[in-house]
């Protein structure tokens, strides 16, 4: 049994795409009820985008909840305001997300450590204002309403998107598609350039890298991928609630990612399902469930600093080492 | 002897505040040279060292690179107009593997901005990253993570990723600092080699070290440059055994 534990586990590193898309097709089945997996599909996809940032690059910003908001607002009002279908619906949404994620990037770079997560916060309250005073265009404090998709029509089959399983698989393909493009870039010469990055940024430097630049362009990138993920939300909620782009929704990317464990590919994705589920379980029991998930929150940064993925990584490398080393 | 030297300082000064670390240092260092900055602590070393390296700028003067004016140029350009650096305290990536720090190292001449195609498709890359550390002395512990080795051999991968952009000038800051009297050895070894193939300056403060290794060597003292010799004529001159006596 724990050599077949280990043994899917060397294979989940080695293909790490393949496992979670295989891990996910199945995943609505364990789940007690379809919106839930939806949900954790696509604040998977959120905290994927941001540990592209937090995990990988070493920045960590306290205003993600912009372009997950900007994301799901702009592919909104693609749907309601412009009539336009929704495939148009999610391009709209990501390109508005990198291009917040330009401008916003461009500004908070110039800093470092607790002054770049300031700036970040700060800006991304502006966008929330910008968005809650623009009532005609997003609805204000009632949030976009009416962001209906009934059916996905592909030449030769149409898909009810009512149906919260279909929907799930639909979600699915889009997620599939941006977890592909993370672990390309992260195996690309420019994903060992963001880790030397949050290494060292002075070696990083001195080895002929323009660090601003490509520190903006994965501030683009996790913008685009936070983006899709809010897209995709605005579509499966068929209204975008103006709490998208509240600074709480920010730190559940924190939380989600520390719970899971920064830095690796997969655990964003695990943490945001520990944490909608506990959420989903606490909510039926007490009133007070964010005390609960604090709760369990600490107690994980406490103990398992690397998160319930990493642990799990790191527990795979000594036994691999041990193994080794019998050898 | 080439008519442009390959690094020239003129009337280089940097004030800190009201401190004057430099003040008015002109040098020239002419190509396949082994070039020693020595002077006691305060000299004013390190900002040297900072300001031909693109740490910090200086107040005034200027700093030019085979004729070029450098001395407004960004961190990032030194490596790609062939200037590389080891750092007086490490400065390595820890969290990655010791080959990985090189690979990093040398796909800046590659590819910087390449987001899609994996690295290990980079062959060439690859050989070449074994090949820099072959060269010094870390191929059997190339998987370990750069954090986990040891002080001197953190030294030598610094050296093997500054090798890695091919630079025409290396500049080396106390390159022995902190090192066991055997490492101190391998690594003056290792900088003989080097400057048989191209312009080595180092900073140092142990002048004994240096004596018998480099063939020009610049003393500091007080921001000032007091004497620019051989060792023999360092050796001899009374205003160095001064400041050196003095502050022992």
């Amino acid at each position: 049994m724990k050599k077949f534990l280990v043994s899917a586990l060397v294979f989940a590193r080695g293909h790490r795409v393949a496992t979670a898309l295989l891990f996910l097709l199945i995943f609505p089945f364990l789940m007690p009820y379809d919106a839930l997996s939806v949900n954790i599909l696509i604040f998977g996809l959120y905290a994927v985008g941001f540990n592209l940032l937090f995990g990988y690059t070493g920045m960590l910003s306290f205003g993600h909840a912009a372009f997950l908001g900007v994301g799901s607002y702009l592919a909104g009002i693609s749907v309601v305001s412009a009539g336009w279908p929704w495939w148009a619906a999610i391009g709209v949404g990501v390109a508005s997300s990198c291009l917040a994620g330009l401008i916003i990037g461009f500004l908070a770079i110039r800093t470092r450590g607790i002054y770049f997560s300031m700036v970040t916060l700060a800006l991304a309250q502006i966008v929330y204002y910008i968005f809650y005073k623009s009532e005609r265009w997003t609805g204000g404090e009632n949030g976009l309403r009416g962001v209906k998709v009934e059916a996905i029509e592909l030449p030769g089959i149409r898909i009810d998107f009512l149906n919260p399983l279909n929907k799930y698989y639909v979600i699915l393909v889009f997620v599939a598609l941006a977890l592909w493009f993370v672990s390309r870039v992260l195996n690309s010469p420019f994903g060992a350039v963001i880790e030397a990055i949050r290494e060292n940024e002075k070696r990083a430097a001195a080895c002929g890298y323009n660090v601003a630049r490509a520190k903006l362009l994965v501030f683009v990138l996790s913008a685009g991928i936070c983006g899709l993920a809010g897209a995709l939300r605005a579509l499966h909620l068929s209204v975008v609630p103006i709490d998208s782009l509240h600074y709480l929704q920010s730190g559940q990317a924190v939380m989600m990612c520390l719970l899971g464990g920064m830095g690796t590919f997969f655990g964003p994705f695990v943490g945001a399902a520990v944490f909608l589920l506990l959420e989903d379980v606490v909510t039926n029991l007490t009133r007070y469930w964010m005390g609960v998930v604090g709760l369990v929150f600490m107690f994980f940064v406490l103990f398992f600093p690397k998160g319930i993925w990493g642990t799990l990584l790191y527990q795979l490398d000594r036994w691999q080492n041990r193994q080794g080393k019998a050898l | 002897m080439s008519a442009v030297p390959i690094l020239e300082v003129r009337a280089v000064s940097r004030t800190f505040g009201n401190f004057r670390a430099l003040n008015n240092v002109s040098v020239a260092f002419r190509a396949g040279e082994l070039t020693a900055i020595i002077g006691p602590n305060g000299a004013g070393k390190s900002t040297f060292f900072n300001v031909i390296s693109g740490g910090v700028p200086p107040s005034s003067g200027q700093v030019l690179f085979e004729g070029r004016d450098i001395t407004q140029i960004a961190p990032h350009d030194f490596a790609r107009i062939g200037i590389a650096k080891s750092f007086q305290i490490t400065n390595v990536f820890k969290q990655l593997s010791a080959h990985e720090n090189v690979r990093v190292a040398l796909q800046m001449q590659v590819s910087r901005f390449q987001l899609l195609r994996p690295r290990g498709a980079y062959v060439a890359l690859m050989e070449r990253a074994d090949a820099l550390l072959e060269r010094v002395g870390l191929a059997d512990i190339r998987h370990k993570l750069a954090g986990d080795l040891a002080h001197g051999q953190q030294r030598s991968l610094e050296v093997a990723m500054a090798l890695a952009c091919d630079p025409k000038l290396l500049l080396m800051d106390e390159p022995t600092a902190g090192m066991s009297p055997e490492e101190t050895r391998v690594m003056m070894g290792l900088i003989q080699q080097l400057s048989q193939e191209r312009t080595v300056i180092l900073v140092e403060h142990k002048m004994k070290l240096v004596m018998g290794l480099c063939n020009r060597l610049i003393v500091l003292h007080h921001g000032e440059l007091l004497v620019d010799g051989n060792p023999d004529e360092i050796r001899g001159n009374a205003e160095v055994r001064r400041v050196y006596l003095g502050q022992n």
